[in-house]
């Protein structure tokens, strides 16, 4: 079954308290090398069927209107992935 | 019905011409303070209305209160999917329209009215990453809405804080535009206990009828329950404005 997927990351000019906290925890890990983390959302729509140019259409409209907030998140990725 | 407190005396004398106007209440799964909302109506002399969010009509009341708590669980962001309910369509529509039905959106309530762009904005997790329960002094910073009338503009109130999604963003030119327009109706005093910008802790609409606030007026409505610096009833005067600018609209 087909599925498409849907990356959701906060904005960039918004500050991340989530991906503050990991970057936080990271180095008492001994995890030294990373200076950053953005945590965000990964969707999984599964399709029954061929994924159409309509079917895909529709993934991105709720991509933009449910599965992400446009004031505080950006859609980066809508691709299909076949099982 | 009115309700009497359950420690001394009403803390307003009630107006019987208040109880006409009828507000409701909206629950939604996963909502907590809906009973605490209701009770605040009466306590204030209205006429308290439950509303379910399946619901594909307002049942003919006069204003509605979406009350705090975390519907859906906060499943994909807190109120994104509560926005999608029947009885919001209907909410939306109605304070949009010309009849400017008044929506007080509290905690959840305030972050399910900003999914719905009834409010600019968003709120995302505190900056300190905390949940956080406390009594917190608020400056009302417009009183000519439809829910801060009863209060004295500068007016400092305490009402309870609890939340872990409060800080509330926007951008600067929406922030800008919310102060040009005196749409920021209260701010944090004292400390800025989320990071919420410009220690904004409710706005309105450009029509003054939707306002949504963090804290928790509903729980501020009876003497004996809160802090000891104040008589715990600071919450009240959202009621009231509402209920006097109802019955004053219709008489």
């Amino acid at each position: 079954m087909p599925r498409i997927v849907v990356d959701v990351m906060p904005k960039p000019e918004i500050l991340d308290p989530q991906g503050k906290a990991i970057v936080g925890a990271l180095p008492r890990l001994g995890f030294t090398s990373f200076s950053a983390v953005r945590q965000g959302k990964r969707f999984e729509l599964t399709v029954d069927g061929e994924v159409t140019d309509a079917i895909l259409a529709q993934a991105r409209e709720a991509a933009e209107t449910l599965l992400s907030n446009p004031v505080i998140e950006d859609v980066v990725n809508v691709e299909v992935v076949e099982a | 019905m009115t309700e009497l407190p359950l420690i001394g005396g009403a803390p307003v004398a009630v107006e019987p011409q208040l109880s006409g106007a009828k507000i409701g209440v909206v629950t939604f799964p996963g909502t907590l303070d809906d009973r605490d909302a209701a009770r605040a109506v009466r306590m204030a002399g209205g006429t308290a209305v439950a509303l379910w969010h399946a619901d594909t009509h307002l049942a003919d009341v006069d204003a509605v209160v979406i009350p705090g708590g975390f519907s859906y669980g906060d499943y994909l962001r807190a109120g994104a999917i509560s926005r999608f309910a029947p009885l919001m369509s209907r909410i939306i529509d109605a304070a949009n329209s010309d009849a400017k039905l008044p929506v007080l959106g509290i905690c959840n309530g305030f972050q399910i009215l900003t999914e719905s762009h009834l409010l600019p904005g968003s709120m995302i997790k505190n900056d300190h990453l905390k949940f956080l329960c406390r009594d917190q002094v608020l400056r009302v910073e417009n009183n000519t809405t439809f829910w801060t009338s009863d209060y004295e503009a500068g007016q400092e109130i305490t009402v309870p804080l609890k939340n872990q999604d409060g800080q509330y963003i926007a951008d600067e030119k929406t922030l800008d535009a919310l102060e040009a327009e005196d749409r920021v109706v209260f701010r944090y005093v004292g400390w800025n206990p989320n990071g919420s910008r410009r220690d904004i802790a409710g706005i309105s609409n450009a029509a003054g009828n939707v306002v949504g606030l963090m804290p928790h007026p509903e729980h501020a409505v009876e003497p004996g329950f809160g802090p000891e610096s104040n008589a715990g009833t600071d919450g009240l005067g959202f009621f009231t404005s509402v209920l006097n600018k109802i019955v004053g609209g219709t008489q």
